[in-house]
């Protein structure tokens, strides 16, 4: 329960956070922290215009999208603090959630009968299976590493024993900022402020969404978002009491945001060619990190 | 012993018996109508007869305990369907595929024959049970030996790679319910096959698992990675079926490490995901099959890329292949996540508790199972997005949907929900089949058993939820935009306002990207012809997508056998003379021969005594 208040919380500003970072760094002052938010619920408010091209899927992947988010979030728990939803191997459903709402957007940008949305399906299908192995060996060397296939279990069990495994929590943190990046179709993978649909991948995949449907479609991104950044957060806090957990999981949001603002700011978008090679070096080092955990616990041969 | 998973098995034959009937309207009359078509000496007869005789044999499998009296009903069977797969034999493709089909499977068959009358010299018994024995005094290499010859026979039906050639030719050359039929019941009963084996040997489940394991993985990736670049949707249907051969195959290696390690867990999770994932790829491979014959009835065309907006004309038909997609993608809330969760549920406890080489081959397992349900994604997104969304290719004429032919498969998608959303119907079923692989070896029902399969099926009430969840939201928003101005326009062209039916995304392009990536593992070939002049007319690309494995492993060594036989070919020159000439030889070699090896015999024996 905890952990959903934080990441519904955190969903408020986060993207705000992200602009305001991406302002200063480029000199100027920027709009509030609220703006995307208040942007979001502007759009929730408006009419819609739909192309006479699309079927009911158009209209029902946004809902699909968000409900399954909605779920998926309900799953993530708040360092030992177990999600609403808690079972052995609830990250598989987690993923295979967050894949269904990818499927059904997938669906509805072919729905339009537009190639540039037919291209921009074409890139999110593909960099997000590039990015599936990732976390799933991820999970798979904590569960290896803890002896738990939840979630909460994992969390609960994970310590901090000797410098070996710091550096394994660092990896998987970096692990997990580049799969929020790749997920949400941030910085170096796509780019969303880009002026060209030839070259999105996300955003050129809604450009036929309007009103309320691009305003669930938006807010998704921000939830997204904050629940990565709760994952990652349950990595450090652990079980510590709620008064200090529940500070230090803003503080690591916070951080969060930062570095996605500062990452958006510094770096440029790679070609698309060169983008399955950065997302498939998320599964190396995934890899490397079982590795590591199998070397910890002295199980290697 | 073994009764239950025949009841499972039969199961699956009893859901193909059911719906297949049904396929057509009104053939309630089934048997009347093949004795009246026999009479009348039509050729459909046959392929009537053929169905009939092909779904007793796929019980008749299942009930058999003697390996002679399988290895008959086996035949029958293959031959049974090769008589289903030539419906069309006026197309040489058609019977080509189809003779492929005869060759490959009888292959099979002489493995397996080979198999057991080995056992049957050494123990003079052809029943089942004597393998148990015959295993158990084997050495351990020779027992996994007779196991891979075995596990060959079988995997050649069940189309594990490189034995799955003749699939991808078979599936788009027979008619639509037969490939249904074909994908849902007869490849499973290869799998039948090696799970009733594994049943019986004595050998060391540890080794057998980890080379079953690598087998699966590369069978499901190779699967997928070339269903993808189809451009057949039987192709790529069939391309899915060895795919998903692959994932059972991966839950049953999963298992037999359980086995091996003793672990019960591994066990449960293992064979149940791979038994419900039988089930299942039979549930939603024949409603998706089932779609495409309607898909080909109405557009009399296969071809993917030449097909588009299809939902609009046939909507019952479109949401059905939607279900089917989304169920073989293993996404909730459909069957395929329930068997898919409980594969992986197991690879994870694998990580988790076993040691040494096992941790790397299941970690291999683990990236395998991911990258197939990602490639997946990839696929039927294509698959359904550009066949049924979108606009109409080229100007095809308006079809209306016939509704009687969507009832069976409004049957099937209830069943893949119903398993999706209370799996615990089938838990008690599952466990009981899973014991049997323990208490086949003098183990007791494991403990943990039950609790491994039944603790995973809560995910159905999850599912259940986030349908429930998509409901609410769905509608709140139709509430809250009740009132809100709602128009109409052409989908944003980037101002571009002209006819754009001709410039929708192609499946080609939507696997651009893919194909470009994954082309050293590809086997495709292409043709191109550019713009030339200063105003072109016409300019294209053709893609011709092969199969590495069946290059390789079928057509090279074919060819060079061909050249060497071909040098032999004065032999068959038509001359009668010579034909009495090699028959004069023949009979003079037969007489000498006895005569000569007596000859040689003594010769080497006076050698000796000097």
């Amino acid at each position: 329960m905890v952990s959903l208040l934080l990441v519904f919380f955190v969903s408020l500003f986060f993207m705000g956070v992200v602009t305001r970072i991406r302002s200063l760094t480029s000199g100027r002052k920027g709009p509030s922290v609220m703006q995307p938010m208040w942007d979001i619920v502007r759009l929730w408010r408006k009419g819609s215009v739909y192309s006479t091209t699309t079927s009911f899927i158009f209209q029902l992947a946004p809902i699909t999208y968000i409900a399954s988010l909605l779920v998926a979030v309900l799953m993530v728990p708040h360092g030992s603090r177990a999600g609403l939803i808690s079972f052995e191997g609830d990250f598989i459903m987690f993923a295979y959630l967050l894949a269904f709402g990818k499927f059904m957007m997938i669906i509805a940008a072919l729905d339009t009968g537009s190639s540039f949305e037919g291209m921009g399906a074409s890139r999110e299908a593909l960099f997000s299976m590039l990015a599936e192995p990732a976390f799933f060996i991820l999970m798979g060397s904590f569960a290896l590493f803890t002896g738990n296939s939840s979630f909460q279990g994992i969390f609960n069990g994970l310590y901090y024993g000797s410098h070996f495994s710091y550096m394994l929590g660092g990896l998987a943190t970096f692990v997990l900022i580049i799969i929020a990046m790749v997920e949400n179709s941030r910085m170096p993978v796509d780019d969303p402020k880009t002026h060209l649909e030839l070259t999105m991948i996300h955003e050129v995949m809604i450009l036929d969404n309007s009103g309320f449907d691009l305003g669930l479609i938006m807010y998704a991104t921000h939830l997204k978002f904050a629940m990565y950044g709760s994952i990652i957060a349950s990595f450090f806090i652990g079980s510590l009491p709620l008064w200090l957990s529940i500070p230090l999981t803003l503080v690591i949001q916070m951080f969060f945001a930062i570095v996605v603002g500062i990452m958006e700011s510094f770096t440029a978008r790679f070609r698309m060619g060169h983008n399955p090679q950065f997302i498939f070096i998320l599964t190396s080092v995934a890899i490397l990190i079982f590795f590591g955990v199998l070397m910890l616990l002295g199980r290697f041969m | 012993m073994g009764k239950t998973l025949f009841e499972l098995i039969n199961l699956l034959a009893l859901v193909a018996i059911v719906l297949l009937p049904l396929v057509r309207k009104g053939k309630a009359l089934f048997i009347i109508i093949i004795f009246l078509q026999l009479f009348l000496g039509s050729l459909l007869a046959l392929h009537y007869l053929s169905f009939v005789l092909v779904y007793t044999t796929l019980i008749d499998i299942c009930a058999v305990q003697n390996s002679f009296v399988f290895l008959v009903v086996w035949e029958i069977m293959a031959l049974g369907t090769f008589v289903m797969v030539i419906l069309d034999n006026h197309k040489s493709k058609t019977l080509k595929a189809g003779i492929n089909y005869l060759i490959q499977s009888h292959i099979g068959i002489l493995l397996l024959t080979l198999a057991f009358i080995w056992v049957k010299l050494e123990t003079g018994s052809y029943d089942f049970n004597a393998i148990t024995g015959f295993t158990s005094s084997l050495s351990a290499s020779a027992g996994l030996f007779l196991f891979t010859i075995l596990f060959m026979g079988f995997a050649i039906k069940a189309g594990f790679v490189p034995f799955h050639t003749w699939l991808p030719h078979a599936h788009p050359a027979a008619p639509a319910h037969v490939s249904g039929i074909m994908s849902g019941g007869i490849i499973k009963l290869g799998i039948y096959g090696i799970l009733r084996m594994l049943m019986l040997v004595r050998i060391d489940m540890v080794m057998v698992g980890q080379l079953l394991l690598v087998v699966s993985v590369i069978t499901g990736v190779y699967g997928v990675m070339l269903a993808i670049i189809q451009h057949d949707l039987k192709r790529l249907l069939a391309y899915h079926s060895i795919e998903n051969i692959g994932i059972i195959g991966i839950g049953i290696a999963i298992g037999c490490l359980g086995i091996g390690h003793e672990n019960p867990l591994l066990m449960a999770t293992g064979f149940a995901g791979a038994l419900l994932h039988t089930l299942n790829h039979s549930l939603f491979k024949s409603l998706l099959f089932y779609s495409a014959g309607n898909i080909y009835l109405a557009r009399h065309t296969m071809n993917i890329d030449s097909l588009g907006g299809l939902l609009k004309e046939m909507p019952r038909n479109g949401y059905l292949f939607l279900i089917g997609s989304l169920a073989i993608c293993g996404l909730p809330p459909f069957n395929g996540f329930v068997s898919e969760f409980l594969i992986y549920k197991g690879i994870i406890s694998g990580i988790i508790t076993s040691n040494s080489m096992s941790v790397l081959v299941i970690l291999f397992a683990l990236l395998g199972l991911v990258i197939i349900g990602g490639l997946a994604l990839i696929c039927f997104t294509k698959a359904f997005g550009i066949m049924f969304l979108g606009k109409p290719r080229g100007r095809p004429e308006p079809v209306t949907e016939d509704e009687g032919k969507s009832y069976p498969l409004i049957l099937t998608a209830l069943l893949i929900l119903l398993i999706g959303l209370f799996p615990l119907l089938l838990g008690p079923t599952l466990v009981k089949v899973t014991a049997l692989f323990g208490t086949a070896r003098g183990v007791a029902e494991p403990y943990g058993l039950r609790e491994a399969v039944n603790s995973s099926m809560i995910i159905g009430w999850y599912s259940l939820g986030f349908i429930l969840l998509t409901v609410v939201i769905f509608l709140l928003r139709r509430e809250l935009v009740a009132h809100r101005i709602v128009a109409t326009e052409e989908t944003w062209g980037c101002g571009y306002q002209g006819d754009n039916s001709r410039m929708s995304y192609t499946a080609s392009s939507f696997v651009r990207t893919y194909r470009k990536l994954f082309s050293p593992l590809l086997n495709i070939h292409s043709s191109k012809e550019g713009a030339s002049g200063l105003y072109p007319l016409s300019m294209g690309k053709e893609t011709y997508p092969g199969d590495k494995v069946e290059r390789w492993l079928i057509d090279k060594p074919l060819h060079l056998s061909k050249k060497l036989l071909e040098r032999f070919s004065f032999l068959q020159n038509g001359n009668i003379q010579a034909y009495i000439l090699y028959g004069l030889v023949f009979i003079t070699m037969v007489i000498l021969l006895p005569t000569i090896y007596a000859l040689a015999a003594s010769f080497i024996k006076i050698l000796n005594q000097l």
